[in-house]
């Protein structure tokens, strides 16, 4: 057989193989995104522990944390809130970000270890492009994520931890009436809390997907615990109002400023009670665009780290 | 062209092809110009001590990472340069276990379904048929932590071929299991080369799982010693042996064991 025809058979054989490609339309797509999504769902509600350890942990500092500081932590008015604030209902923004850091640190960041090594691989080796495979791996950890959130919110209700925001409008104003219909609260903060907590979330999984790829050295959970979950999470807004730090150290209230976590937390502060922070908004779609950019560059096959080293969590 | 002349070309066309990949992590040399070919329909085993580069030249394969140097070729397909279309054409079972402990044989399918792009409506169809291939099908609403290892090796090889690749990659599929479940997996993927006319490259370190009538890689740090017919190494080196052909090439006084 003569080179050419080489060539030409394989040019016909790659056309037949293209027609047959699952990348080759949307409804493809949609497949694989939707599949992953559903694993990630059904793994976290098969391992009861994960769930019911990620539920208890926010509740304890709520029930118990909060109540003990009540007296001790007096939190003047500041915005987004118009009066005097309990304790309580300061906090659980911060415990909001605590349930999504965990969640991102937990799901990503398994990857590093040698159980989910095979799991990783088997996600990379789908035909679809790994930018895409990555993304709907973190929608699907965000996904995990809400079912948590909105677990303990429901929870927190009974605590009197609820929106109080002004009443949500849906529809189209026209002259002085308005069609539409106005959702009340408390439900509109459940409402208007969803894309700063899904934004969030992203941001989140994102860092810890490119942390994934990076780090070598973190032998266990309790590593990740110490050097970065607990640092973010202190050098946050979630436990006390930045201007208490701004008191005792300047430099300290100017890393908690910087640190993209706070932005998270006031996100998800201001739209609980319906009203959008802009700083934040901006800090943390920036942070989410530059951190997921980080994590595909990262799992880039020609560029990546991964490349450099020769392999996942080696 | 006409059709028949097409699809005697077709069948012409390697499974896989390997043409002078080299890949270092720093300065060191984990595959030095390798060269090697899997043709349709055939059992071919990458034999090598455990170091030799046979999980990097997967790794290239698989595209975790890219092959700087050389080509990879699946069909007459680049990997680099058409990585979806290659990687359509792939099934792979890893070293380590891939499968959800939590979830059924069945969810575990039905995922790795949709990473190929099959549509639930399909997969149920696929899996079962794929399940009943490895004698599985019995067991489908099971949990996989409740398998054997040598039970789970079955059903990773049942995913792996539920979008019908072309060509199935193993990575030490044998490692770990008794003598009875190392058979049973050896036949089912000899069984997939004869019916399916699928293209199998079999890394392993045991000379044992060799066949007479298997086409030979011999891959020793990062090099292919050789490459052919079991007859082609026994003439090529003197000996009536496998062990001993391997040991006269490499020096080695024996293969590694786990």
């Amino acid at each position: 057989m003569s080179t050419q025809a080489i060539g030409e058979s394989a040019n016909h054989i790659e056309q037949e193989i293209r027609k047959k490609a699952p990348t080759s339309h949307l409804g493809g797509y949609w497949t694989c995104f939707s599949g992953i999504l559903w694993r990630e769902v059904l793994r976290f509600l098969h391992q009861r522990e994960r769930f019911f350890s990620a539920l208890v942990r926010p509740l304890v500092w709520l029930f118990i944390f909060a109540a003990g500081f009540r007296n001790v932590l007096g939190v003047s008015i500041i915005p987004p809130y118009e009066t005097y604030v309990l304790y309580e209902t300061y906090i659980t923004p911060g415990l909001i970000g605590m349930i999504l850091l965990f969640n991102a640190m937990q799901s990503s960041l398994s990857m590093v270890y040698d159980r989910e090594t095979g799991a990783m691989r088997t996600l990379l080796v789908s035909p679809f492009p790994r930018w895409f495979l990555l993304l709907s791996k973190l929608i699907g950890g965000v996904a995990v994520a809400l079912l948590q959130v909105y677990v303990f919110l429901f929870i927190a209700y009974f605590w009197d931890i609820q929106p109080d925001g002004p009443a949500l409008a849906i529809g189209l104003p026209m002259g002085d009436a308005f069609y539409g219909f106005e959702i009340p609260a408390p439900i509109n903060g459940y409402i208007t809390v969803l894309p700063a907590l899904i934004l969030s979330g992203l941001m989140l999984g994102a860092l810890a997907l490119f942390m994934s790829s990076v780090i070598r050295q973190l032998e266990n959970f309790a590593g990740v615990m110490n050097f970065v979950i607990f640092p973010m999470f202190f050098a946050s807004s979630a436990l006390y109002p930045l201007w208490r730090i701004r008191e005792s150290s300047p430099i300290l209230y100017e890393i908690c400023k910087f640190n993209p976590f706070s932005h998270a937390i006031e996100l998800i502060r201001f739209a609980f009670h319906g009203r959008l922070d802009l700083t934040s908004l901006i800090v943390v779609t920036g942070c989410t665009i530059v951190f997921l950019g980080a994590a595909i560059y990262a799992y880039n096959p020609s560029k990546g780290l991964i490349a450099k080293r020769g392999g996942i969590g080696r | 062209m006409d059709a028949s002349v097409i699809i005697k070309q077709k069948a012409k066309l390697a499974a896989l092809d390997v043409e002078g990949v080299s890949h270092a992590f720093g300065p060191t040399k984990v595959l030095d110009n390798v060269s090697l070919s899997v043709p349709r329909g055939s059992f071919t085993v990458l034999l090598g001590p455990n170091g030799a580069g046979k999980s990097t030249l997967f790794a290239l394969i698989t595209r975790l990472y890219d092959n700087i140097s050389g080509q990879i070729k699946l069909l007459g397909m680049d990997v680099r340069r058409n990585p979806s279309l290659a990687l359509s054409r792939l099934g792979v079972v890893f070293q380590s276990r891939t499968l959800d402990l939590d979830l059924s044989l069945s969810q575990n399918l039905a995922y790795h379904a949709s990473l190929q792009g099959i549509p639930h409506s399909k997969s149920k169809v696929l899996a079962e048929a794929a399940l009943k291939r490895v004698g599985m099908e019995n067991r489908s609403s099971e949990k996989v932590r409740n398998l054997s290892g040598g039970q789970s090796r079955r059903v990773e090889i049942a995913r792996s071929m539920m979008h019908q690749p072309n060509l199935l990659l193993l990575d030490e599929p044998t490692a770990g299991l008794d003598v009875a479940a190392r058979e049973s997996v050896i036949s089912i993927v000899r069984n997939l080369v004869k019916e399916e006319n699928l293209g199998v490259l079999w890394a392993t370190h045991l000379i044992d799982e060799i066949d007479p009538t298997d086409n030979i890689v011999v891959l020793h740090k990062g090099k292919v010693l050789f490459k052919g017919t079991v007859p082609e190494l026994f003439s090529m080196t003197g000996k009536t042996d496998i062990g001993d052909a391997f040991r006269s090439m490499t020096g080695l006084s024996q293969l590694e064991a786990e």
